[in-house]
Order: C-alpha cells, then sequence, then structure tokens
C-alpha cells in the first residue's frame, strides 16, 4: 500500500463527557474512495471536520498528507474540498462569482481562477446558468455548484459530507457520475452517508459506524458477503401479525430479523424459502426476493435500520 | 500548492493558524456582493445623516440660535450637531454591519463555515468584514463633510482630521460589535442591541451639551464610547483643540484591540474548535 | 375557542366559522407569535417614552427656554413623539413579519389552505397591530402625564389620533410589501427614504412653518404632520382653523382604508397563484 493521505489511530472527539467519536482507527490511500455509512448522529460528520482541520480532536492520532491538522489547519485545509451537509454557497453572489470568490480565500490569483471556474463550471454541466443568482438553481445544481466550489484549488483530497441527501433521484445519478468521474481522475474522495446504494456506488471501501465506533471494514461486496446471505426475502403479514409469524418461521432460512412492517429472511435462495412457507399455510399480503444490501450489514451489526 | 511545501515556516508567525494574511480576499467577496445590491439601498447610508442635519439644523436651528461647546465656543446649532451626525452614523453604520449582518451571515447564510474551511483564518475573516465596513463608512463620511463644507459648517482646517477620526470610530463599533454578535445566539437578543443605542444616540451631547444634566448622568455619558467620539469629531470641525482629543481617540484604540481580541478568539472557538 | 368544546365541528359549521370570525384567528395568530418578541416589545414601550421625553423634552427643551407659541418645548415635542412611537411600531410590524409570513415562514399560504381567505389576513393584521399600536401609545401617554406634559383634560384623545396616524402610514405600507416578490433591500430604502423623513420633516421637533417651503410640503403630505397636529390640539389646545382640523382627520382615514382595501386585493391575488 502506498503511503496514506489520511490515517487515524484512535481518534477521539469529545463534547463535555459525550463522546461522538470513541477511538476510531482508518487509513485512506491516494486516489481510494473512502466512505464512511451510519445512521444520524453516528459520529460521521464529527469526524470529517476532524479531517477538515476545523474540528480539534480530543484525544488519538489524525494525520492529512503527513500533517497534524491540529498544528497545521490552513497548510492542510489548503489542499482540501470541502462539500458540507449543509450547502453554504453565497447567495449574495452569482453562480460564477462563487467559484471566483472562494478561490481567493486560497490566495489564488484570478488568473489562474478564471479559466478554471469556467473548466468546473463546464465539469459541474452549469456552464449556462454562470451569471444566474443562487437562489434561482434546484437543489440538485447548488449541490453541483458546491462540489465545484470545492474543487477550485486543486484539492488533492475532497471532502463530501451526505453528498446527495435531500435530492430527487434523477439529481442524485447525476451527482454520482459526476463524483465518479473526479475518482477516475485520481482524486481521493472521502464521503459520508447514510444510503447504502451511495455507498456501494461510490466506495471502493467503508467503515460502517455507529455511536462513535467503528463496527466493520471493507469493500461494500465483501462487507455483504460477511455479514449477510446472498438473498434476502421480505414478507409482509400486515396488522400488527409480523411478530406473532416469526415465532412459526423456526428453520426457514439462515436467520431472520423482524422489523415493525415486515420480516426479512436471509437466505442463499429467497424464492425457496417463500414456497417452504406457504407449505406452512402462512399466507403473506406481499413478499418480495432481493440481493442483500449493506443496509442488511448495517441491521447485522447494531441490530437497527440505518434510517430511522 | 506552495503554501504546503514550508509549513514549519507558515506556523513560526506569532498569530499561526489565526491570519492566513488573506483578509483582501474576504473584502473582495464584499465588494462583489455588493454589486449584486440594490443601488438605492446603497445611497441610502449616506442620505440618513443630511436629512438629519436639513431637518435638525435648519428647522430647529431657527429655534436655537447658537449653542456653547465643551470649551465654552459659541457655535451656531447646525455646526453643532453636524460633527456629532457624522459620529453618530459612523456609529450606527458600523454597527449594523458587525452585528445584523455578521449574526445573519454566521448563523443563517454559514457564510463563515464555508470561509473557515478554506485556508483562511478567523482574523482574515474579522479584518476583512470590519475593513469593507469601514471603506464604506469612510465614503459617505466624504459625502456628508463635502455637504457639511457646501454649507459652511465646518469651522477650521483641522475638520479635515475628521474623516480619520471617523474611521476609528467605526473601526472601535466594528471590532466590539462584533464581539458582542460572537456570543449572540437569537434575533431576539439582538434587539437588546438596539435598545442600548438608543439612550446613547439621544444622550451622548449629541443635540444639546450634557451640562444640562446632573453630574452623576454626565459620568454616566462619559464612559460610553459615543460621547468620546462626539467630542472628537466636534473638537476637529470646530477647530477647538487640545490633549483632550488624544484621550477621546485612546478610548477607541482600546475599543479596537479588545474588540478584535474577543472577535478572533471567538470566531476559532465557534468554527475552528 | 368554542369549536373546542362542541367537540368535531362539520365542514358547514368550519367554513361558516371562517367566514365570520377569520380575521380575528389571523389577529390571534399574529398576536400569539408577537410573545416571541414580548420581552423586546414590553422594554422598548416602557423604554422609549422615557428616554425620548427625557432627551427631548427635558434635555433638548434647555435649549428652547421660550417653548413654541403658548406651550413649553416639552408640550411641544411630546404629542408629536406620540404619533412617532405609534408609526414606528406600525413600520415594524408591516414590513418584516409581511414578508416573512410569503417568503421565509410563508404561513399566509397555510392560512389559505384552511379556510381564510386573503381579504381576512389584512383584516387580521391589521388588527393585531392595530392593538399593538394603541397599547403602545397608551404606556407612552401614561408617561407623558407623568412629565406633565398634557395641560389640557381631554388629552388622552391623543392616544387615538397617534393610533389613526400610525395605522394610516402601516396600511400603506403594508400594501406595498405585500407586492414585494423577492427581498432586495426594499424594506430598508422604505425605512430611509419614507420613514425617517416623514419623522424629520413632520414638524416634530420644531413647528413645520420653521422650514424652507422646499422642505415643507413634506409635512403637508405626511400624515405624522397631521396627526401631531391633531395631537397638539388635544393635549395643549394648540389653535388652528376648524378646516385643518378635519382634515388632519380626513387625511390619515383615508389613507388607511385605501391601504386597507389595497392590502385585501394584493395578497388575494398573490395567494391565488
Amino acid at each position: 500500500m502506498p503511503q496514506p493521505v489520511i490515517r487515524a489511530s484512535n481518534l477521539v472527539k469529545k463534547y463535555k463527557d459525550f463522546a461522538a467519536v470513541g477511538g476510531i482507527d482508518f487509513e485512506i490511500a491516494p486516489g481510494e474512495s473512502f466512505g464512511f455509512l451510519g445512521p444520524n448522529g453516528a459520529g460521521k460528520s464529527t469526524t470529517m471536520r476532524m479531517i477538515g482541520a476545523v474540528s480539534t480532536r480530543t484525544g488519538g492520532e489524525l494525520e492529512i498528507l503527513g500533517l497534524d491538522p491540529d498544528k497545521y489547519g490552513p497548510e492542510v485545509r489548503s489542499q482540501l474540498g470541502v462539500v458540507p451537509q449543509q450547502d453554504n454557497l453565497d447567495v449574495d453572489l452569482r453562480v460564477r462569482d462563487n467559484l471566483i470568490v472562494y478561490g481567493r480565500y486560497f490566495g489564488l490569483p484570478t488568473r489562474t481562477i478564471a479559466p478554471r471556474a469556467d473548466e468546473l463550471l463546464g465539469f459541474a454541466q452549469l456552464s449556462d446558468r454562470a451569471k444566474a443568482r443562487v437562489e434561482d438553481l434546484s437543489g440538485g445544481m447548488k449541490r453541483r455548484l458546491t462540489i465545484a466550489r470545492a474543487l477550485i484549488n486543486d484539492p488533492k483530497i475532497l471532502l463530501l459530507d451526505e453528498p446527495t441527501t435531500g435530492l430527487d433521484p434523477q439529481a442524485r445519478h447525476i451527482l454520482w457520475d459526476r463524483l465518479f468521474r473526479l475518482k477516475e481522475q485520481g482524486t481521493t474522495l472521502v464521503l459520508t452517508t447514510h444510503y447504502m446504494d451511495e455507498a456501494e456506488q461510490l466506495c471502493d471501501r467503508l467503515v460502517v459506524v455507529d455511536k462513535g465506533s467503528i463496527m466493520a471494514e471493507g469493500s461494500p461486496a465483501d462487507l455483504i458477503r460477511r455479514f449477510s446471505s446472498r438473498e434476502v426475502l421480505e414478507v409482509r403479514f400486515g396488522g400488527g401479525r409480523n411478530e406473532e409469524v416469526a415465532s412459526q418461521l423456526g428453520g426457514i432460512g439462515d436467520r431472520h430479523e423482524v422489523l415493525p412492517d415486515r420480516i426479512l429472511v436471509y437466505s442463499q435462495d429467497g424464492e425457496a424459502e417463500l414456497s417452504r412457507i406457504h407449505q406452512l399455510g402462512l399466507k403473506p399480503i406481499t413478499s418480495l426476493v432481493r440481493r442483500s444490501s449493506l443496509e442488511d450489514v448495517f441491521l447485522r451489526l447494531t441490530g437497527r435500520s440505518l434510517i430511522e | 500548492m506552495s503554501v504546503a511545501a514550508q509549513p514549519a515556516a507558515a506556523s513560526s508567525k506569532v498569530l499561526g493558524d489565526l491570519y492566513a494574511r488573506n483578509a483582501k480576499s474576504v473584502m473582495w467577496r464584499g465588494y462583489t456582493a455588493t454589486k449584486t445590491n440594490t443601488y438605492l439601498v446603497i445611497v441610502s447610508g449616506f442620505f440618513e445623516p443630511v436629512f438629519y442635519l436639513l431637518s435638525m439644523g435648519i428647522g430647529l436651528g431657527a429655534l436655537v440660535g447658537t449653542v456653547a461647546t465643551t470649551t465654552g465656543q459659541e457655535v451656531p446649532y447646525a455646526a453643532f450637531i453636524a460633527p456629532a451626525l457624522l459620529a453618530v452614523s459612523a456609529m450606527n453604520g458600523a454597527v449594523y454591519d458587525s452585528t445584523w449582518n455578521v449574526f445573519f451571515k454566521m448563523n443563517y447564510a454559514k457564510l463563515y463555515e464555508g470561509m473557515l474551511a478554506t485556508s483562511l483564518g478567523p482574523l482574515d475573516v474579522a479584518l476583512g468584514e470590519i475593513s469593507l465596513a469601514l471603506a464604506r463608512g469612510a465614503l459617505y463620511a466624504a459625502g456628508f463633510m463635502a455637504v457639511m463644507q457646501a454649507l459652511g459648517l465646518n469651522l477650521a482646517w483641522s475638520a479635515i482630521l475628521a474623516l480619520p477620526a471617523v474611521v476609528l470610530i467605526a473601526f472601535g463599533f466594528a471590532a466590539v460589535g462584533m464581539a458582542i454578535t460572537s456570543y449572540l445566539k437569537t434575533f431576539q437578543q439582538m434587539d437588546w442591541i438596539n435598545f442600548f443605542m438608543l439612550p446613547m444616540f439621544l444622550f451622548s451631547a449629541t443635540f444639546y451639551p450634557i451640562t444640562v444634566y446632573p453630574e452623576p448622568i454626565q459620568w454616566i455619558v462619559q464612559a460610553l464610547p459615543l460621547w468620546h467620539g462626539v467630542e472628537l469629531v466636534r473638537g476637529l470641525t470646530t477647530g477647538a483643540l487640545s490633549t483632550a482629543l488624544l484621550g477621546h481617540a485612546l478610548y477607541y484604540v482600546v475599543m479596537i484591540a479588545v474588540g478584535l481580541v474577543v472577535t478572533t478568539r471567538r470566531l476559532r472557538h465557534v468554527f475552528l474548535d | 375557542m368554542s369549536a373546542v368544546h362542541e367537540g368535531r365541528s362539520t365542514p358547514d359549521v368550519a367554513t361558516a366559522k371562517a367566514r365570520r370570525w377569520g380575521s380575528w384567528y389571523v389577529a390571534e395568530h399574529r398576536l400569539r407569535s408577537m410573545r416571541a418578541y414580548a420581552q423586546t416589545i414590553l422594554a422598548t414601550s416602557i423604554g422609549n417614552p422615557v428616554v425620548y421625553l427625557f432627551a427631548l423634552g427635558v434635555g433638548l427643551a434647555t435649549l428652547v427656554p421660550t417653548g413654541v407659541g403658548d406651550a413649553t418645548y416639552l408640550q411641544f415635542v411630546a404629542p408629536a413623539l406620540l404619533a412617532t412611537a405609534a408609526v414606528t411600531v406600525a413600520t415594524e410590524e408591516f414590513t418584516y413579519p409581511v414578508l416573512m409570513g410569503f417568503k421565509w415562514n410563508p404561513i399566509f399560504f397555510g392560512m389559505n389552505a384552511a379556510p381564510i381567505s386573503g381579504t381576512q389576513i389584512a383584516n387580521g393584521l391589521a388588527l393585531s397591530v392595530l392593538a399593538r399600536i394603541l397599547v403602545t401609545c397608551v404606556i407612552y401617554f401614561l408617561f407623558m402625564l407623568a412629565f406633565g406634559a398634557v395641560p389640557s383634560p381631554i388629552g388622552w384623545l391623543a392616544i387615538l389620533a397617534a393610533t389613526l396616524t400610525g395605522t394610516a402610514i402601516g396600511l400603506a405600507i403594508m400594501a406595498y410589501t405585500c407586492t414585494v416578490e423577492e427581498d432586495k433591500g426594499q424594506m430598508a430604502v422604505i425605512m430611509r427614504f419614507i420613514v425617517t423623513p416623514l419623522f424629520l420633516f413632520s414638524g416634530t421637533f420644531f413647528p413645520l412653518t420653521q422650514l424652507p417651503l422646499y422642505l415643507q410640503w413634506i409635512g403637508w403630505i405626511s400624515p405624522l404632520w397631521h396627526g401631531t397636529e391633531l395631537g397638539r390640539l388635544l393635549t395643549y389646545g394648540y389653535e388652528e382653523p376648524i378646516w385643518l382640523t378635519v382634515i388632519h382627520v380626513v387625511y390619515p382615514l383615508a389613507l388607511a382604508v385605501f391601504g386597507l382595501v389595497a392590502a385585501q386585493r394584493i395578497i388575494t391575488r398573490r395567494l391565488d397563484k
């Protein structure tokens, strides 16, 4: 493995007595796309802020591009691009001016920034909106502008906190496509998400975090293989009967989970399990066989669902 | 990135990660944002004190006649209030820019959060924001002084020094205003700033000498910043030069120093902790 | 309130009630949301009269020892300050809160989704602000009495005169605010180019006749001047021809009606998008 661009060991962040991040270890290689997957409040954003050199750690070690962010804040930040969870675009400025002005914050001369801004507007598919007001952009466009803005200083690492939360499906796919291109160009991407599909799409490797700790680490496929079965059968019995029916499902599938609205049966062959359920004389209202996802991994690791 | 090449050199600076010597980029942002503003809003800052001068100076001046300044000099009423209006408008502009404006950018627009995610430090943000407010204030003040000149209200050559004095006053209020704002959480708390400013505006020898008050009240007025600003500017425009003026100026130097230290610490605490 | 006790109301009943009482529901909503800044309202409605009456009626009065006409300077300026307070409250309530209701916190659209009409929203806002102005003026008047600024036994009628003045200017401003789709600082322009000049050129601190004609006309069209003169007539028996008194009453009334009807139409049209 080449020299990692980010290295954390036993990283801790406490707010008074509450440990938002409780001693985590990870390393991120150059060009890698690395994800933190976990529910809201897992400590993902806090970790991102520490990596972004805007939050001092309470304990442990953290190195970004070989520098300690607590000592070399401005030096670290000058090599990062940050896409915060909530867009903080400058609504007093036009679209293109947002990029130019942000570039100036890095002390870059306008003659360097101007061509780069135009190039990035193209990348963000916003060239025809250069003179528009930020308020008039759609949610997806604002998000792409925020990403373009984060790239103005040609960063070595791009930090994305919940990049597609709140976007409609089409806007998400456009954004994923853009991020995928960046990944292909060799930009190191570090992102947090509570969407398993996003993690599966974008991450080479990820850690599952919950309550400030890392529960598991690996590639999406690897995690699914280790913590879930190949297929999942979802059956619904409706009206609060799930719990009662579940007690009769002993011996069907590798194991099962009862959720408020449905039962998940983990198995190598979902269809086969469904016919066994029918043989027991049980009639689910709806049934669905699907492939295992990271959601199942999370459920297995924490006993809770990702989106609550 | 050349910055990263010499991290040791950069951090050996006394101010360390507080200041990246790039406050001008924050000023430039403000200037670019001003261009999208309504033209009328920008010129309105100039007209407000002029309206006061026309109303009080002409209308009330006819009833009042002349007034004695601190040094006992009898001056026409308009010449008495004009320097006060200059100081008040410097205060109002600086306070507005450093309180409402900063509060909104900090808590709603999340503008500073974005700035501090770059190589900028908190002191760049504070200095950049304040400098722009001062530049605008100086422009308004120059306009107002031209009006004073046209109306014959600059009574001495030293009036020219009133311009830097006004910038000093604005700097003092902006630095302290920003420091206070960094502690505030809600818009309701912001209202209390106005609540405090109104009596200061009315009582600080703006419209009549403070000798009308009993002595204890005079002491309170003299402890407050605006009175020092009014006396400083009035001394310069009426030509009543004395060492007292240096004392008034010193008051503002202290405000600036305290305000900047507190603001920078707070910004660091709020955004970089 | 009674709908709650009657249990579930049928659509017919709900519609009938909304038709009849809708304006009052809107007013109730506004008054409840004023609670968020109740502290500030209370502090300013007590602080403002004390500060202004003392600064101008006592402090500035020392520069005008002979008073104005038959009245002392305090008696002269007090009714003007009362009317100004009404205008200030009206401007505050009819600008940002109205803009907010359409834009940042679009409660008007929410009301309209319930069976409340645009006309009722306009009426409700007017009622709630009328109530706040009235309370402010009553408190102000009590302080005027305490300062000894009201020699006439029918002086309390000045409360109504001031309330009318504030409401008239406020409703006109509301009609305009309702047309604002995008906030480009129009509210600041209104404050600085309309409200402030009205305050300064309406014979507030000195008789309007002290001003040259090129400034005097502002007073003639200013509801604040009319309201102030009416207040003076009531608090200390200021004498003027009867036809002028009639104008002082009819002009603000007409403006209020015009403002309200315009606001009703504009709101109705805007909700229908």
